[in-house]
């Protein structure tokens, strides 16, 4: 799921003046003014590409897993955020926040855009698809063929995306639950993305094919208020299947783990708490916090018990709101390539 | 009488300085007043030149009795009737020697002239130096012609040979003398030289503020 | 036995504590001046800083043709990697004058800016858009009454500036687009090419903050050298106390050399003691100079944004460095002031003479000296003004020209009382008191520099004053020549509002303008018609014979005369003008109290070559006696707001208000050195009263009353004021010429004719007297009811 980030509204316009705890980035906060996900919606697209913003947060949210022609394993990550700051639904009441980053085992670069609705500098439309904030874009007729740039002072890549199949919905058909008490989001995500471009480093620019992965998530009040961070998961398994894991951190009650097993085909299978196993194995210390770096991820039904890798361990997004961002690698029962993100160390 | 002084007392704080002192001067007598240290002979001097008030008693110079003057008054006979040699800083030390031997001359209104007065002092060509340019017997000098060129009635002499040699001494007292007898002024000198005081028309010894 | 030698050497002060007075109270001014000036002057320096900080340190970019930046443009250059933060930079009436507007955008500013560390402090949401929330300085935000609950106060903003949303400020200053684009430090790996995204903008380096610190300098450097001066006048002060006491204390220093206290020793405790009082004194210096520098500081704000429109306000802040150079400066001033005595104390033998030195021996050699190191100042004075060309050399001219006339008072003095001797009467007490007056000089030379200082500083001060205060009432005579003028409210309403003047006045003479940047410096450019009110009036220096003519075939460019001074520039060169095109100068005019250099072209050359021009301004010619009338129809038919007509009388008195402000201070700074003056001549005629007995005792024992004594040593004080005081005439002068010409051309870039103002000497003198008589009086009364057993002491003791 790419909870992930919510960077958005901590980033702005949170913490310092409610001491009351409102779970990571503001999440947890009410959803006063703005709409709530309803479980008997259903999607529309292409409509459901663009932004709605009656809901307080949403993103687009690509991580895509890539060789060199050099042989190097890399990670991109490319994801813009929308955040309304009033639920007028007006373009000038949002801000949008870009990330993106390159990983290689040796190094990360990563680069922040924030900017303000209604005025050019960022948006998303549906049809034909167009996601932008300054010059990062993520363009193509429609999610499913699409180009994705984004640079910095010291990095920059270029990927064209490709996917036959169609979105697969997380949760129940898109309704997807963040806590035993019902928050929940509306998401969807296409996994099955072919990658290829070119990454630019300080090295120079590195030919690079691969996977990758979208999330497309919108909520107004995901986290309950004593959900404090989570783990996520994005898995490329070498058989051709696909999985997404979570775990919401919860200093109340226990933890939310949930998932969704994605056969080859396409076809999701949404995991109930308790199915699914999540436990770390190996803590860095990074950036004064202790990280997990190392998993053991465990599936029962589906025979999965695997080892899953940080392919850099300081995979650290230094942004706003500063969060844990890299590729994995995959070694069990199975194996692969895929994506961590870890909110929420302090 | 160019001085009489009357039964004359005069104490500092509780202490009895002079005690009930008379004395006389003519015109043109010597009289040497002797003493030891702190018998008083220096504040019965002070208070004959009109410098320091008189408890009870009466002093007057040349008929005027002091105790009737105010301190102007007490100033213009100071400059007009009487010389004063002290023991030391008898002159001003912004003016010249021929200045300061005028000075109290024209104070009083009376003409000098210059020339033979500093012949007759040995200071003809001193005339134009300061003060601290002089030796010790050469400021003495100084003072003696000061107090001589304005025609005092009385000079007044505290130890005027107290701070030189036997040998300055001696020609500084010789030239006190001789200039006050020249000018016909009563001499009354303070000194704790018997040998000095040997050579005065009269003498008298003061002892804790009384006379012997 | 240090302890015991110390507290032997302190115990002088116990007898005397008077003489301690002196010297704490003499060092503590010194302090308090100096330090009081430096306060405010770190404090203006900090606002500008401040200010510097939020503007901008980086690079920007801005329109070619001077026009706002649209908002488009600004999303064109993100869109193709630009990274760049828009900034919306104007002013908002205020109570006390208006409030720098400066608009940004919190989310693509730079991460050191401290406008975006002051909007962190509040929720995005409140402060984004054109409602958002009003920051300000404390001081500033209670100027802002009239935006209401928006304005937020923030400690650390920048004086006399609003930092408010782009959209926010686009609103409130009813402009639509953006200033200027400040480029960010770190910009991405690839971007296209400025000319590419926006041809209209070209890329800048960044000089606001150096220009106001620039256009500032010469008023900071003018309050420093006040400050220098009063420290220099308290040290006199200091010098005097010192060197009484350890002249008193020469028997002590004998007596404790004789029982075998080493020299080192003695020196090492007499720099102790020093040090503690000059700890003392500084400390209480550093509080007076705190209270100096909160009652000018109203002033000095005043002055700035009059004169240069920099804003200074809020409290002082006192920073340790302040404390800690007050502090220094006051242990500085100490062994300055003790220097001499110190080493005459080093060299004093036990067996040395217990004679006081000789008052007239020490004067001639002295003298001689001094003489001497005048003529070395002058030489470096005249050096500096002939090879120099900076304020700084200016300011070395007329410091040389102090230190020598300073330096050579002493021989002028005694010239003048010889002189003085000669005309007066030659009876022997008049000759004794010039004789003695002349003795007294060496003694007194200190103080009287001091007073010299003083007074030529006043005069020289108030001469530049009041020829600039006629030449610019003059000027402002000529330039502003129309009745009335009156600034529309918005550019829409311009067409309006000619059409209704023109037929109810016999000229309507638009004042437009914009701001640019002449020759790297910022500047301004107005635009005129050919007009016989121009013909009449305008203060032009120099100029090619038709210059109006040129005008009217638009043609030619005038250019005020800091500019010309600045750029060496003359009637016939060629101005490069902001736009990339050169225009002819055909005339120079004087235009005082500007710091900017200022061009003026004819009116359809200003318009057809700058899009951003203010055309809301309108000088009117007319009738004054139909001015009631014209009033009362624009604001009651037009519906123009009465403050925006201002007639000719108001606008004078308004410039004539600032003007005032402006020279506020250095009459407040005159008078206190003054003052300095007057303890300096006080403490020196009581530090010699004691030792002067023996020079008087004489006098007095030769039928001269104390009564008359003490009036003489009165009168003395007055004589020697009076000369003093007519010595400083010429010093005052030379120094108002210097001012006039070297330090305001070179500060200002403008020359005034000089005229001088005998009347304003009279009360100079008056007060100098009196400062003199009242300063003499104590002592000399001291002296009328001393008693005679004191003088007598002279002649009876072994000293």
């Amino acid at each position: 799921m790419n909870v992930k980030v919510f960077l958005t509204i901590v980033m702005i316009v949170a913490l310092p003046l409610d001491a009351k705890p409102q779970g990571f980035a503001g999440m947890g906060a009410d959803a006063d003014g703005y709409a709530l996900p309803d479980p008997t919606t259903r999607f529309t697209f292409p409509e459901d590409h663009g932004p709605h913003p009656s809901f307080r947060i949403e993103w687009w949210y690509v991580t895509a897993v890539l060789t060199g022609d050099n042989g190097e394993l890399y990670g991109a990550q490319w994801t813009l955020f929308r955040n309304g700051i009033r639920p007028s639904g007006e373009a000038s009441d949002q801000i949008w926040l870009g990330h993106a980053a390159v990983s290689t085992p040796q190094g990360h670069f990563h680069d922040e855009r924030i900017a303000r609705g209604g005025i050019g500098q960022a948006n998303v439309t549906a049809a034909p698809f167009h996601a932008f904030i300054d010059e990062w874009e993520m363009t193509g007729p429609d999610p499913n063929n699409v180009m994705i740039t984004a640079q910095g002072s010291d990095f920059a890549y270029e990927l064209t995306l490709d996917a036959s199949q169609p979105f697969v919905l997380q949760g129940a058909n898109g309704y997807s639950q963040k806590s035993a008490s019902g928050m929940a989001s509306y998401y969807f995500s296409q996994p099955f993305y072919r990658a290829s471009g070119t990454i630019t480093l300080p090295t120079g620019p590195v030919k690079v094919t691969g996977q990758a992965w979208m999330d497309r998530e919108w909520s107004s009040q995901p986290l309950s208020a004593t959900q404090t961070g989570w783990d996520w998961f994005s898995l490329h398994l070498d058989g051709g299947e696909k999985f997404m894991g979570f775990r919401l951190r919860d200093t109340a009650q226990d933890d939310y783990v949930v998932g969704t097993w994605i056969s080859a085909d396409g076809l999701p299978d949404a995991l109930e708490p308790g199915e699914l196993t999540l436990e770390p194995t190996d803590l860095a210390r990074i950036a004064g916090r202790d990280i997990p770096i190392g998993w053991k991820v465990e599936l029962e039904e589906r025979g999965l018990n695997v080892n899953v890798t940080a392919v850099y361990p300081e995979s650290w997004m230094p942004t706003i709101v500063p969060y844990w961002e890299g590729p994995v690698t995959v070694e069990g029962t199975h194996s692969g390539v895929g994506y961590l993100e870890m909110t929420g160390y302090e | 009488m160019v001085l009489s002084v009357t039964s004359v007392n005069k104490s500092f704080g509780d202490v009895a300085i002079i005690k009930g002192v008379s004395l006389t001067l003519s015109p043109g007598e010597v009289l040497a007043l002797t003493g030891e240290s702190g018998s008083g002979k220096s504040t019965l001097l002070h208070m004959i030149a009109g410098l320091e008030p008189i408890d009870t008693g009466e002093i007057s110079i040349d008929g005027n009795s002091l105790s009737d003057l105010s301190e102007s008054e007490n100033a213009a006979l100071r400059r007009e009737k009487i010389g004063i040699v002290f023991q030391q800083f008898n002159l001003i030390p912004s003016l010249t020697v021929a200045q300061n031997l005028t000075f109290q001359a024209r104070l009083a209104g009376k003409k000098v002239d210059i020339a033979p007065l500093a012949a007759s002092l040995g200071l003809a060509d001193q005339l134009s130096k300061y003060p601290e340019q002089l030796s010790g017997g050469q400021q003495q000098r100084v003072a003696i012609g000061r107090a001589v060129a304005a025609s005092p009635k009385l000079i007044l002499a505290d130890e005027p040979t107290g701070n030189l040699d036997e040998q300055t001494g001696d020609q500084v007292f010789d030239l006190l003398l001789s200039s006050a007898r020249n000018e016909g002024a009563a001499l009354l000198i303070v000194t704790h030289s018997d040998r000095l005081a040997a050579r005065a028309d009269r003498r008298k010894h003061l002892s804790r503020g009384q006379f012997q | 036995m240090t302890r015991t030698v110390l507290l032997t050497l302190l115990s002088h002060w116990k007898r005397r504590p008077f003489q301690l007075l002196t010297l704490i109270l003499g060092l503590a001014l010194a302090t308090a001046l100096w330090s009081g000036v430096q306060a405010i002057n770190t404090e203006a320096r900090k606002s500008y800083d401040d200010a510097a900080n939020v503007l901008g340190r980086e690079p920007f970019l801005v329109s070619k043709t001077g026009a706002l930046i649209s908002n488009e443009a600004f999303a064109q250059l993100r869109r193709n990697g630009w990274l760049v933060s828009p900034v919306v930079d104007g002013w908002l009436p205020a109570s006390d004058g208006r409030v720098r507007v400066l608009g940004i955008d919190p989310l693509t500013i730079t991460p050191s800016n401290p406008a975006g560390a002051a909007v962190a402090e509040f929720e995005i949401s409140d402060f984004l858009g054109r409602e958002g929330l009003v920051l300000a300085a404390p001081a500033t935000a209670l100027r802002l009454g009239n935006l209401g609950m928006r304005v937020r106060s923030v400690e650390g903003v920048a004086a006399g500036m609003a930092i408010m949303d782009i959209e926010a400020a686009q609103a409130l200053t009813n402009t639509d687009g953006i200033s200027r684009l400040t480029v960010l430090s770190d910009q991405p790996l690839v971007q296209s090419a400025l000319v590419e995204v926006a041809p209209d903008l070209i890329l800048e380096e960044p000089d606001a903050a150096a220009d106001l610190a620039r256009l500032t300098d010469s008023f900071h450097l003018n309050l420093t050298a006040f400050g220098l001066l009063s420290f220099v006048v308290g040290l006199f002060i200091v010098n005097g106390a010192v060197g009484l006491a350890f002249e008193q204390r020469r028997s002590v220093f004998r007596t404790l050399r004789a029982i075998g206290v080493t020299t080192g020793n003695l020196v090492a405790l007499l720099v102790a003691e020093l040090v503690m009082f000059a700890l003392i004194a500084g400390g209480l210096g550093i509080g007076m100079g705190y209270l100096v520098a909160a009652s000018l500081l109203p002033d000095v704000a005043a002055t700035l944004r009059g004169l240069y429109g920099a804003t200074v306000e809020g409290t002082l802040t006192l920073t340790p460095s302040w404390w800690l150079s007050g502090l220094a400066i006051a242990i500085l001033g100490t062994a300055l002031a003790a220097a001499t005595s110190l080493y005459q104390v080093a060299r004093l033998t036990p067996l040395a003479t217990a004679q006081p030195r000789a008052w007239a021996m020490a004067s001639s050699r002295t003298m001689r000296l001094q003489l001497l190191i005048a003529g070395l100042a002058l030489f470096v004075a005249t050096s500096a003004g002939v090879l120099g060309s900076n304020l700084l050399s200016g300011f070395t001219l007329l410091g040389g020209l102090l230190i020598a006339a300073a330096l050579t008072l002493p021989t002028a003095l005694v010239i003048l009382l010889k002189l003085g001797q000669s005309i007066s009467s030659s009876g022997p007490l008049a000759q004794w008191f010039w004789a003695d007056t002349r003795q007294q000089i060496p003694g007194l030379s200190l103080a009287l520099m001091a007073l010299l200082l003083a007074l030529s500083a006043n005069i020289g001060v108030s001469t530049m004053v009041g020829s600039f205060r006629l030449t610019f009432t003059g000027w402002l005579d000529q330039r502003l020549a129309s009745e009335v003028y009156i600034g529309a409210e918005d550019e829409a309403d311009v067409e309006a509002l000619i059409a209704f003047v023109t037929p109810r006045v016999d000229a309507v003479l638009p004042i437009w303008h914009t701001d640019k940047d002449l020759l790297g410096a910022p500047g301004e450019i107005y635009g005129v018609v050919d007009h016989e009110t121009y013909r009449e009036n305008w203060p032009l220096i120099d100029a090619v014979p038709n210059v109006w003519d040129l005008i009217r075939q638009n043609e030619g460019v005038l250019i005020n005369e800091q500019l010309a001074r600045r750029e060496s520039l003359k009637p016939g060169d060629q101005l490069p003008m902001p736009g990339g095109w050169n225009a002819t100068i055909t005339g120079i005019y004087s235009d005082y109290g500007n710091p900017l250099g200022q061009a003026i072209l004819p009116l359809d050359t200003l318009t057809s070559r700058y899009l951003d021009v203010d055309r809301t301004d309108f000088g009117l010619r007319l009738n004054p006696a139909e001015l009631p009338n014209l009033r009362q129809a624009l604001t009651e038919e037009f519906g123009l707001p009465p403050e925006n007509i201002v007639d000719q009388a108001s606008l004078k008195s308004f410039s004539l208000q600032i003007f005032e402000r402006t020279f506020a201070v250095s009459a407040a700074l005159n008078v206190l050195t003054l003052s300095v003056a007057a303890v300096a001549i006080l403490t020196s005629l009581l530090t010699l009263a004691a030792m002067r007995l023996p020079q008087l005792a004489p006098v007095w024992a030769l039928g001269i009353s104390r009564q008359t004594l003490g009036m003489i040593e009165l009168a003395r004080a007055v004589v020697l004021a009076l000369l003093t005081f007519i010595l400083a005439i010429p010093v005052g002068l030379l120094l108002a010429w210097v001012l006039l010409t070297v330090i305001n051309v070179e500060a200002f870039g403008w020359q005034l004719p000089m005229t001088v103002f005998p009347l304003d000497w009279l009360w100079l003198l008056g007060l100098s007297l009196v400062a003199a008589g009242l300063a003499g009086l104590w002592p000399a009364g001291r002296l009328a009811t001393r008693p005679p057993a004191d003088l007598i002491k002279v002649f009876a003791h072994e000293r």
